[in-house]
C-alpha cells in the first residue's frame, strides 16, 4: 500500500519536474530558433548583396529588386541616439529628484507616474505624435530652431528644409519620452543602493545636497546608470509603432533633422506584407536579423552592467 | 564667504534643474493622457462596441470586430503563455533553485522579454504564416504569447522566491512530495503575486501592434475564426489613424482611449495590490 | 538492543559537499524522554537534528556516513524518506502555518497519508489540537485562515499538525526563538506534557530552557559531541572542561 502510494508520488514528482523544466528550456530554445530562422531566411540577401555590402549600400529599390540596408541602419542610429541624448539627462534628473529631493510621501506616487509612461502602448505614442506633436513641431518648434540654431555655420545644415513635423526630430522626441521611464527606474534603483552612512558622512562634513549627489551618489552608482542608458538604447532600437507614424518611410540618407527617414523596425512594419519577391523578403529578414543581434548585444551589455552594479 | 555663497547657488541651481526634469516627465504624461482622454472620451458611444466597420467615408461605423478580435487574440495568447511562464518560473525558483542552468535561463528570459516585438513578428511569420500558407489570428496569439512568457516567468520566479523556504521544509517534514509542496503550499502562499503577475503580463501585450502586423494581419469583416486573419484593436487603430478620413481618426482615438484605460487600470491595480501585500 | 532506546546513532559523519561538519557522533535517544542539544552557534547541533528526518536530502552534495538505527533499520540508507518523515515529525524556529484554514493545516499530513474519511479527519484533527493545548482557542474558528492566529498559537498549531500523524519522535529546532516569554512558557509546558505520547529531541540556544524541559542534555562543539548526560547531573556536575566553560558562560 505505502510503497504504491510513494511510487505514484515519485511518478507525479518526476512529471512535474519534467514539465516545469521543459517550460523553462523553451526560453533558450526559442532564442536559438529565432536566430537560426532569421539567418536562414536572410541567406538569399546575404548571397546577393553581401554581409557588409548590404549594410553600406543605400539603394532600396523594390522595382529593380536591389536592396541595401544603409538608409534604415542610418535612420535607426540617428533616431535612437538623438532620443538617448534627450532622454538620458532627463531620466537621470528624474531619478535624482525621486531619490534625493522629492518629499517622502510623494515618492512612490511620483515613481508610479513616471513608470506609467512605460505602460502606455507604443501605438498611442505614435498616434499622439502624428496628431498632436507633429503639428506643434512644424508650426512652432522647428521654425524657431531654424531661425536660431539654423543660422549657425555647419550646425545649421541639420536644420535645413521645410519643417513638416513628420521627420527625424519628431520621431526622436517621441522615442525619448518612451525611453525615459526605463532609464529613470534603473537609475533610481542604483541611487538607492548608495550606502546611507556614506551620504550621511558627506553631509556631516558640510557638503550641500548637490555636492553629495555629484560627489557621492553619482560616482557610486555610475555603472548602474550606464546600464540603464544602454537598456534604454536597447529598448529604443526596436521600437516600431511610435516611430512608424511620424518618420515618413523614406529610404534616403538625409542630413537634416527635418527630413523624412526610416528605421529598421519601421521598414519591417511598412513593407513586410507588401514584399512580393523572395529577395525583397529576404532583405527584410536580414534587417530583422541585424536588429535582433544588435538589440541582443545592447541588452546583454545592460544586464552585465546591472549585475556588476549590484555587487 | 563668497565660496560658500557660490556653493549654495550651485546647489540651488542643480536641484532646480533636477526638479524641472521631473516635472518635464510628468508634463509628458499629463499631456499624452490628457489629449487621449479629451479626444477619446468624446468619441466613445455605445455604437463603438456594437457596430461593425463602415466602408471608408461612410462614417458612423463601430469597432466591434476589432474589440472581439483583440479579445480572442489576447485570450489565446494568455492560454498559451501564462502556463508556460508559470511552470518555467517554477522550475527556476524550485527544482532548479541555485543551479547554474536556472540562473542562465532566468537571465536569457530577461533578454528574450526585451527583444523587439517586431522581430518576434517576423519570426512567427517565417515559422507559422509561411508554413501554413496564410495569415491567422492564432499566429498573432503565438507571437504575443512569446512576448508574454518571459514576463510571467520572471514574476513567478520573484514571487516564489518570496515564499519563506522554511514553509517548504515544514511540508517536507510532514512527508509531502515536492510537487505537492509546490502546488498546495507554495502556489497558495504566492497566489496574490502570481495573479497580479498574470494581469501584468496581459497589460504588457494588450497594446502590442507590431507583432500582429504580419501574423493576425487584419480583416474588414467580423470574424471568430482563429485560423483566418482577424482584426485586432491595435492594428485597426494604426490603419484608421494613418487613413485620410476624419471619422476614422475619431474611431482611432476612441479605440486608443479604451485600450489605454484598460492597460493603465490593470497596471495600477496590480501594483497597488502587490505593494500592499508585500510591503513588509 | 536495549528497547528503552528508540534511536541509536553510531559513528555518524556528515559532509556539506567536501566540508565535514559532524565528526563521529555516537548517541542513544531514550523513548518518551526529551533530549536537548546545546552548543554555540555553528557547532552542528541543528545539522545533527536534521539528520534524523533526512532533511539534508533536499539539497545537493550532502553526504552521510555511519548509522542512525530506528526500528532496527538504518535511517540514513532507507529508500523511502517520505514514510520516515511521517514517523519523525519536525517543528521549526519560526511558526510555519500553511496558507490554508486551521483545520486543513492540521489535516494536511493526514491527507498526505491517504486519509479521506471526513469523520476520521475531524476526529483526529480535534484530538491533535487538544494534545497541542490549542483546541479551546480555535474550536470556533477551525475554518478561518491560520495566518490570523498569534505567533504562539501558530507554533502550537504546527505542533498539532505534526502530532496529527502520530509520530514516534518529534524534532524541535529552537521552537521558541521567535516567540515572546509568555508564548514560550506555554510551549515549554506543552513539550513536557508531550513526552507521554512521543519522544522529543530539541535544539536550543537557551541553556535554562534545556535545564527546564529536558531529561538528557548533549553538548556539541565544533561538530563533535563533547558530553552527554542526565540533565540534572549535566548542569551541576559536568565531566568535561569545555562543557563546564560553556555552561558557566565563559564562551559561546
Amino acid at each position: 500500500m505505502k510503497s504504491a502510494k510513494n511510487n505514484s508520488f515519485e511518478l507525479k514528482n518526476k512529471t512535474t519536474l519534467y514539465l516545469t523544466a521543459a517550460s523553462a528550456y523553451i526560453i533558450p530554445l526559442i532564442l536559438i530558433l529565432m536566430l537560426a530562422v532569421l539567418i536562414y531566411e536572410s541567406i538569399p540577401a546575404l548571397k546577393k548583396f553581401g554581409l557588409i555590402g548590404f549594410m553600406i549600400s543605400t539603394t532600396w529599390n523594390p522595382v529593380k529588386n536591389v536592396f541595401g540596408g544603409a538608409s534604415a541602419v542610418y535612420g535607426t542610429v540617428v533616431v535612437t541616439s538623438l532620443a538617448l541624448i534627450f532622454a538620458a539627462p532627463t531620466a537621470v534628473g528624474i531619478a535624482v529628484f525621486i531619490t534625493q529631493i522629492c518629499p517622502k510621501q510623494l515618492k512612490s506616487s511620483f515613481s508610479t507616474a513616471i513608470e506609467l509612461l512605460a505602460s502606455i502602448p507604443s501605438i498611442i505614442y505614435g498616434m499622439w505624435g502624428l496628431f498632436v506633436l507633429a503639428p506643434i513641431m512644424s508650426s512652432h518648434i522647428e521654425p524657431f530652431l531654424q531661425k536660431t540654431l539654423g543660422k549657425l555655420p555647419f550646425v545649421g545644415l541639420v536644420f535645413k528644409g521645410t519643417p513638416i513635423g513628420i521627420d527625424l526630430l519628431t520621431a526622436s522626441t517621441i522615442l525619448s519620452i518612451m525611453t525615459i521611464p526605463f532609464i529613470a527606474s534603473v537609475a533610481r534603483d542604483s541611487f538607492e543602493l548608495t550606502p546611507k552612512n556614506l551620504i550621511e558622512s558627506a553631509y556631516g562634513i558640510g557638503a550641500t545636497k548637490w555636492e553629495v549627489i555629484k560627489d557621492i551618489v553619482l560616482p557610486y552608482s555610475k555603472i548602474g546608470v550606464y546600464g540603464g542608458i544602454i537598456l534604454g538604447l536597447g529598448r529604443a532600437v526596436g521600437e516600431t509603432m511610435a516611430v512608424a507614424f511620424v518618420l515618413g518611410n523614406n529610404h534616403k540618407i538625409v542630413l537634416s533633422l527635418f527630413g523624412t527617414s526610416s528605421t529598421i523596425p519601421t521598414t519591417l512594419a511598412n513593407e513586410f506584407t507588401e514584399a512580393d519577391s523572395d529577395i525583397y523578403i529576404s532583405s527584410l529578414f536580414y534587417l530583422a536579423l541585424i536588429l535582433f543581434v544588435s538589440s541582443f548585444i545592447l541588452l546583454s551589455t545592460a544586464k552585465y552592467f546591472s549585475s556588476r552594479s549590484k555587487k | 564667504m563668497t565660496n560658500l555663497k557660490k556653493r549654495k547657488i550651485t546647489n540651488i541651481f542643480f536641484l532646480t534643474i533636477s526638479t524641472l526634469t521631473a516635472f518635464l516627465g510628468l508634463f509628458w504624461l499629463v499631456m499624452i493622457l490628457g489629449d487621449l482622454f479629451i479626444q477619446g472620451a468624446s468619441s466613445i458611444n455605445w455604437k463603438l462596441f456594437v457596430d461593425d466597420f463602415a466602408p471608408p467615408g461612410f462614417g458612423d461605423g463601430g469597432l466591434r470586430p476589432a474589440f472581439v478580435g483583440q479579445l480572442i487574440i489576447v485570450s489565446t495568447a494568455f492560454i498559451i503563455g501564462i502556463p508556460i511562464g508559470l511552470l518555467g518560473g517554477t522550475f527556476i525558483a524550485e527544482y532548479g533553485r541555485n543551479s547554474k542552468t536556472a540562473k542562465l535561463i532566468s537571465t536569457l528570459s530577461d533578454l528574450a522579454g526585451s527583444i523587439p516585438s517586431i522581430v518576434v513578428g517576423t519570426f512567427i511569420y517565417a515559422v507559422i504564416v509561411r508554413t501554413t500558407g496564410h495569415f491567422s489570428a492564432f499566429s498573432g496569439s503565438l507571437a504575443l504569447a512569446l512576448i508574454m512568457i518571459p514576463v510571467m516567468l520572471k514574476t513567478t520566479e520573484n514571487m516564489l522566491n518570496l515564499v519563506p523556504w522554511q514553509l517548504r521544509e515544514a511540508a517536507f517534514a510532514l512527508g509531502a512530495p515536492y510537487y505537492k509542496v509546490i502546488f498546495q503550499i507554495v502556489y497558495k502562499s504566492a497566489s496574490v503575486g502570481l495573479l497580479t503577475g498574470a494581469v501584468l503580463s496581459v497589460a504588457r501585450i494588450a497594446g502590442e501592434t507590431a507583432p500582429l502586423l504580419f501574423t493576425s494581419l487584419n480583416n474588414t469583416f467580423f470574424s471568430l475564426n482563429i485560423t483566418k486573419p482577424m482584426a485586432s484593436l491595435t492594428v485597426t487603430i494604426y490603419r484608421y489613424a494613418m487613413g485620410p478620413y476624419n471619422d476614422w481618426h475619431k474611431l482611432a482615438w476612441a479605440g486608443s482611449f479604451v485600450i489605454t484605460v484598460f492597460i493603465l487600470l490593470a497596471t495600477l491595480i496590480s501594483r497597488f495590490i502587490v505593494n500592499r501585500r508585500y510591503k513588509n | 538492543m536495549n528497547d528503552k532506546h528508540i534511536l541509536k546513532v553510531e559513528h555518524l559523519n556528515f559532509y556539506y559537499s567536501s566540508k565535514q561538519v559532524l565528526f563521529d557522533i555516537n548517541m542513544n535517544i531514550e523513548k518518551n524522554m526529551t533530549t536537548a542539544l546545546i552548543g554555540p552557534s555553528g557547532c552542528g547541533k541543528t545539522t545533527f537534528l536534521r539528520c534524523f528526518n533526512r532533511m539534508h536530502d533536499l539539497y545537493k552534495n550532502n553526504r552521510y556516513e555511519g548509522k542512525i538505527i530506528y526500528n532496527g533499520e538504518n535511517i540514513l540508507t532507507m529508500r523511502d524518506s517520505i514514510n520516515l518523515r511521517s514517523k519523525i515529525g519536525m517543528v521549526f524556529q519560526s511558526p510555519t502555518p500553511f496558507p490554508m484554514s486551521v483545520f486543513d493545516n492540521v489535516a494536511y499530513g493526514l491527507r498526505l497519508n491517504g486519509i479521506k474519511n471526513k469523520a476520521e479527519l475531524t476526529d483526529r484533527v480535534e484530538n491533535a489540537l487538544m494534545k497541542a493545548a490549542l483546541w479551546d482557542e480555535v474550536k470556533d474558528r477551525l475554518n478561518t485562515t491560520a495566518s490570523g492566529l498569534s505567533g504562539g498559537q501558530q507554533q502550537r498549531l504546527v505542533i498539532a499538525r505534526a502530532l496529527a500523524v502520530e509520530p514516534d519522535i518529534l524534532l524541535f529546532d529552537e521552537p521558541t526563538s521567535a516567540l515572546d516569554p509568555i508564548a514560550t512558557a506555554k510551549i515549554e509546558e506543552l513539550m513536557v506534557e508531550l513526552k507521554k505520547i512521543t519522544t522529543i529531541i530539541v535544539v536550543t540556544h537557551n541553556m535554562q530552557q534545556a535545564a527546564r524541559i529536558s531529561d538528557f542534555t548533549a553538548f556539541f562543539y565544533l561538530g563533535k559531541l563533547v558530553e552527554m548526560g542526565k540533565t540534572d547531573e549535566f548542569f551541576t556536575r559536568p565531566k568535561n572542561r569545555q562543557t563546564e566553560n560553556y555552561i558557566s558562560g565563559r564562551f559561546g
